[in-house]
């Protein structure tokens, strides 16, 4: 093992007696570890069997994270001798950085950012960090779970829709961003204020209009009407139904398929139109537009058949494929609910 | 039971149809779609035109790569050096699906080895002598109940599992991974699998733990890894199998959580992605289309009469013929996508989303759809909690029935302290 690299080549670590990792006699999953690991990790272990709290205790913690980022292990022991021997948390910030930078999926490294960022109760780096790692990756998951931690715990909303839309200018596929509009949003005016729904409406259909094939902005216009009820909204489908003429995709079929069911829920009288349509969008989606959900499509269609077939429920087959075949069921269909 | 050795979805004359359509607008997400598909139409045409035969599980090369790798990993694994236990469940799963047998004797050196791995203080850690944490218990158990000999069972210290899971437990209802550790819905799958399975399940355990995960699902339909983050298929299917295992599921807008999965599916590449807009994985074959059953389960609980008899909400040919054609390295071990390198977790989840994709069933019902030849058939990943089948805890059936009937025979232990009380800054578990 090269000197300089290995704990056991340095004589600050001469006084303290290595444990080697039992395995047993027969190990399973046997890692070939370099040199260099089984030794720092042999030090690691003593310390650890020690309860060491000292400075060479926490250079090794370093050492032991470089070589494996993921081990929660070392990483808690690095926190405990933080707080034991009153390290500096600003340093601490900048180490962090540096690794996150480097390993920006990792769970434990953004556990840690969080501890110290808490102990130093400063967040005044952390809008501008994320924002850095996810400018190399959009959707970092662990990014985006900091960033909402950050927002919420600390009250930090004032620019977060401002760098949404910024993101959403880049890439208006972006779920993450997506999702973060609505996080925003939810935690600070809310959707209950027409005006604000109304904006975010428009604000859809506008990105619908640019790129109508983008699945995440049809699931937020969903995503944000449902509560209140698809069918509710005024002159929403009238909006879509033009849509469809120009700018139709599979999620368009699946909105109207949508709106429509709402309708029938919440809507009284005769249905039997609205009910007809859907089923045949349900029929469209299954058979020719979105054909890789047409197990999904078809459910669909037998579940509003069976809600809302305004013939007496008893005589109406909702059973789908059988052994015997499905020209039964078909047939029954036509005789009662037309579509 | 259906066997498919005729018309691949693949080879369609309107699969070409079903590639990403960008609108003229390219951003990173389109750019990235893009090269994917055309990488899986490579791989599609080059088996065009040398395969005559139809799509083949590789079984001896992954034999041999799970085989070798039981005993043996090279200095790359460094990188799950606290993830040994997920190594030894990976591999016996991948083996179990595969129907292959593990040799008696080193079903005990793994037996022996998790006992290391196992915590003073209770739960198990990632190695010897490292602290206790959720994922890797979890692993230790199913990898236990998979070898499912008495040895493996008198293993697991219930007693101390049960004062681990109290630990780690949050006054809001959520579990953190390991003391001082990070929360997420990861956790309450973890807690409630081995809980269940080992039976040490008490009134207070999970209190307000459904309440908690109900609050991660979001405006998608699919769940985040805590409340207000954006819907993954990993955290998805732990919420839900959470629920399922807590009989609890009916609390979640399954309607919305079956929208959102199924659209998960890719068109072009037959796989899931694991969120909205992002990319197909072969892991996800589990974590989104293990889904199906679970929900097809619950809505048939709920007096759903409409569900099919034979098929679950997703295009399981679809998904098999990506998992064949896509994900296996020819020596041997599954993987993400067309360009990745093989690894035990890909293995182990493109398997057992394989198995899903096979094999349709429900309380008297198991009808089969098998793409590509007869021995592609894996075993089943159903396992029957009193009722119809559902890949909750991802290992074989008949080991959750086993190890459920033993550890029933014994008493549920007491509590020897109360929830969270463990929070101290200590450098390990030891008391």
């Amino acid at each position: 093992c090269p000197i300089h690299q290995c704990p056991s080549n340095r004589k600050e670590w001469a006084d303290l007696e290595p444990v080697p990792q039992d395995d047993g006699p027969n190990p399973v999953v046997k890692i070939a570890y370099s040199d260099k690991f089984t030794d720092v990790y042999d030090y690691f272990r003593a310390l650890l069997k020690n309860d060491e709290k000292s400075d060479r205790a926490f250079t090794l913690t370093a050492e032991a994270i470089e070589l494996n980022a993921a081990n929660y292990t070392v990483w808690h022991y690095r926190r405990v001798l933080l707080q034991a021997l009153e390290k500096d948390l600003r340093e601490e910030m900048r180490y962090i950085t540096a690794i996150i930078e480097d390993q920006p999926k990792n769970y434990q490294v953004w556990h840690h950012r969080r501890m110290v960022v808490e102990w130093l109760n400063d967040p005044s780096e952390e809008l501008e960090f994320i924002a850095e790692i996810l400018s190399q990756d959009a959707k970092n998951y662990h990014a985006w779970q900091h960033r909402q931690w950050v927002l919420k715990e600390y009250k930090l909303w004032d620019s977060e829709l401002e760098y949404v839309e910024q993101l959403l200018e880049e890439d208006v596929r972006n779920n993450s961003a997506w999702n973060q509009r609505h996080y925003v949003i939810s935690h600070t005016t809310g959707y209950s204020d027409p005006s604000i729904l109304n904006r975010e409406v428009q604000y859809s259909l506008k990105q619908i209009k640019k790129a109508p094939h983008n699945e995440s902005v049809w699931n937020y216009l969903k995503g944000i009407l449902q509560d209140r009820g698809l069918s509710s909204h005024p002159g929403l489908l009238e909006q879509i139904l033009e849509l469809k003429e120009t700018h139709c995709s599979p999620y368009l079929l699946g909105f109207l398929v949508d709106i429509y069911e709402d309708s029938l829920e919440n809507t009284s009288g005769d249905q039997v139109e609205v009910l007809s349509k859907a089923l045949e969008l349900c029929e469209l989606l299954a058979q020719e537009k979105d054909t890789i959900r047409r197990e999904y499509w078809s459910y669909v269609g037998r579940s509003l058949q069976m809600k809302y077939c305004s013939d007496d429920p008893s005589t109406t087959s909702s059973a789908p494929e059988t052994d015997r075949g499905s020209a039964s069921v078909s047939v029954h269909q036509e005789t009662t609910c037309n579509s | 039971m259906e066997s498919v050795s005729s018309p691949l979805r693949c080879f369609g004359e309107c699969h070409t149809a079903e590639k990403y359509t960008d609108d003229g607008v390219e951003t990173v997400t389109s750019v990235e779609q893009r090269k994917v598909e055309r990488s899986i139409q490579e791989v599609v045409s080059v088996y065009k035109q040398i395969h005559s035969l139809p799509p083949t599980l590789l079984r001896d090369q992954h034999y041999q790569y799970l085989k070798k790798g039981l005993r043996h990993l090279s200095d790359a694994y460094e990188c799950l050096d606290a993830s040994r236990p997920w190594l030894c469940y990976w591999i016996l799963h991948s083996l179990e699906l595969l129907e292959e047998p593990v040799p008696t004797a080193i079903a005990s050196d793994v037996c022996k080895f998790l006992a290391r791995c196992q915590s003073p203080t209770g739960g198990f850690a990632g190695g010897p002598c490292q602290a206790a944490h959720l994922a890797p218990t979890y692993a230790a158990v199913n990898a236990l109940c998979i070898i499912g000999t008495q040895e493996a069972y008198n293993i697991i210290d219930r007693e101390k599992l049960l004062s681990f899971l109290f630990s780690v437990k949050q006054p809001d209802g959520s579990f953190v991974m390991h003391i001082g550790g990070e929360v997420d819905v990861r956790s309450t799958y973890c807690a409630a699998s081995v809980a269940s399975l080992t039976n040490i399940m008490t009134p207070t355990l999970f209190q307000d733990t459904p309440t908690w995960i109900v609050s991660c699902q979001n405006w998608e339909g699919g769940l985040g890894g805590v409340p207000g983050l954006e819907a993954h298929g990993g955290y998805t299917f732990c919420g839900m199998a959470a629920m399922v295992i807590l009989g609890k599921e009916h609390m979640l807008d399954l309607k919305s959580l079956l929208r959102w999965v199924a659209s998960r599916q890719m068109r072009y590449e037959g796989g899931f992605q694991g969120r909205c807009n992002k990319l197909v994985d072969g892991c996800y074959s589990f974590w989104q289309a293990g889904l199906l059953p679970l929900l097809h389960r619950a809505l048939f609980k709920g007096g759903d009469s409409t569900l099919s008899l034979q098929k679950w909400m997703f295009e399981q040919q679809a998904l098999q013929e990506y998992i064949l054609l896509c994900c296996q390295n020819p020596a041997g071990g599954l993987l993400d996508k067309p360009g990745k390198s093989r690894d035990f977790y890909h293995t182990c989840y493109c398997l057992s989303g394989l198995s899903v994709a096979q094999h349709f069933g429900n309380m008297d019902l198991h009808h089969e759809l098998i793409v590509g030849r007869e021995e592609n058939r894996l075993v089943i990943v159903f396992s029957s909690l009193q009722a119809p089948s559902h890949p909750v805890y991802n290992i074989c059936p008949e080991k959750v029935a086993q190890a459920i009937q033993h550890f029933h025979q014994l008493p549920v232990p007491v509590p020897a302290q109360k929830e969270g009380s463990s929070a101290c800054n200590t450098t390990t578990d030891h008391s």
